[in-house]
């Protein structure tokens, strides 16, 4: 991977909440893409460094390690599965990783690898669910009372225990957790 | 490597504080290996990677170094970062060798009385990890709880106030809990098992023995 990104290749680009972006990962990985992956890069590490800016680290620490996740994204491309997770989601999982190592200085401890069998490729009708169920998510998220939202935000984002957020805003445990709750559960509505 | 039979399962802010990454290193292992042998807890906890993924999906977006694409590039030239191949045993799923470094037979076992033993496993210092090993028919002593504790069941089976837990259970305990689990007839009993604070022994020679054995 030395050959420069080529600004010659035309690359598709519609409004990018329409990129089914779960393909291009996918040409990534079969065909070691560099233009697939620059719009990759273009539009989720922005984010991926937000995501670590708002988890306490500073903006230097955030670039190296989002750069750091992004080459992650390249060098595990074939463990991608596009019926289990969407591109974002199998990203926010390398940047949690990364942030526990970088900000807290702790492993991360994950499960057994699930083994498909050598010739597994998903069925399109699963990948389809997959792209629903996680548009259908992100609708109900943007539904959400903001104050819902905001909890679990901080509890995704501000690399907070429900404790440490019952700190921060004044709210009782119980309360906190009472919200995050009702959240979830407006979320399982949603998603019936 | 999965269990059919589990019958105590995770609750949603431990899954939740897993996908989120907030959980003690120790907790967030009694975590990964129950999730190793639990097919429900696992799809649970992917649909909270999932709220995640949404999350990061609608951030506003920071904006990056001037050169940020050419440097992730040369860092994928560089070539991958080397990994460990992880290996799970006969008893042990992967993310439990890791920090033993082996399966049942790489446990270095310390005595802590009565038949029981244990072995710390090297975590963060937010909460304490390690195994427990109870003979068939024995009890661990007598003790509550300044904070959580989760235990999960890899070998055997216990009892307590709250009910039996085979392999693949996973029992979370709290500051109101109260408990003496006691091991099942047959095979010893070996756990998991992870706390955030001490425990607290109600008879007088175990707290005594607190400070050396680190239970």
């Amino acid at each position: 991977m030395t050959a420069p990104i080529s600004e010659t290749k035309p690359t598709v680009q519609p409004a990018t909440d329409d990129i089914d972006w779960s393909a291009v990962l996918l040409q990534v990985r079969d065909t070691r893409d560099n233009a697939a992956f620059a719009a990759l890069f273009r539009h989720f590490a922005p984010r991926v460094k937000a995501f670590l800016m708002k988890s306490g680290a500073d903006a230097t620490l955030a670039e190296e390690c989002a750069q750091d996740v992004m080459a992650t994204l390249w060098h595990k491309a074939h463990l991608y599965d596009p019926a289990r997770a969407s591109v974002a989601t199998w990203i926010f999982t390398i940047a949690r990783n990364r942030r526990i190592d970088a900000l807290r200085r702790a492993r991360r401890p994950e499960p057994e690898d699930l083994t498909w069998g050598p010739d597994h490729e998903p069925d399109q009708a699963d990948i389809l669910a997959q792209r629903q169920d996680s548009a259908r998510l992100g609708a109900a998220l943007t539904q959400l009372p903001p104050k819902q939202r905001e909890l679990i935000e901080q509890a995704y984002f501000g690399d907070r225990t429900h404790t440490e957020i019952a700190a921060a805003t004044g709210l009782p445990l119980g309360t906190i957790k009472s919200r995050i709750r009702l959240a979830l559960d407006r979320l399982r509505h949603e998603l019936k | 490597m999965t269990n059919m039979t589990i019958q105590h399962h995770l609750t949603d802010d431990l899954l939740m504080g897993y996908a989120a990454g907030t959980l003690p290193e120790a907790f967030s292992l009694v975590v990964a290996t129950h999730l190793s042998l639990c097919d429900d807890c696992r799809a649970r906890s992917e649909a909270y990677d999932a709220l995640g993924g949404s999350l990061l999906g609608a951030l506003e977006t920071a904006e990056l170094a001037e050169d940020s694409l050419q440097a992730t590039l040369r860092r994928i030239a560089a070539g991958p970062p080397s990994e460990r191949p992880r290996k799970s045993g006969a008893l042990f799923p992967a993310p439990l060798q890791d920090y033993v470094g082996g399966d049942l037979a790489a446990v270095r076992w310390r005595p802590v009385g009565m038949g029981v033993r244990q072995a710390i496993l090297r975590t963060d210092r937010n909460a304490t990890a390690r195994l427990l090993y109870i003979p068939a028919g024995a009890a661990v002593p007598d003790h509550s709880h300044r904070g959580r504790e989760l235990t999960l069941v890899l070998q055997g089976a216990f009892r307590d106030e709250d009910g039996r837990f085979g392999p693949g259970d996973i029992e979370i305990a709290d500051e109101a809990v109260q408990h003496t689990p006691t091991a099942e007839a047959g095979l010893p009993c070996i756990c998991l098992a992870a706390t955030d604070a001490p425990l607290r022994f109600r008879s007088l020679i175990p707290r005594l023995a607190q400070p050396f054995f680190r239970i």
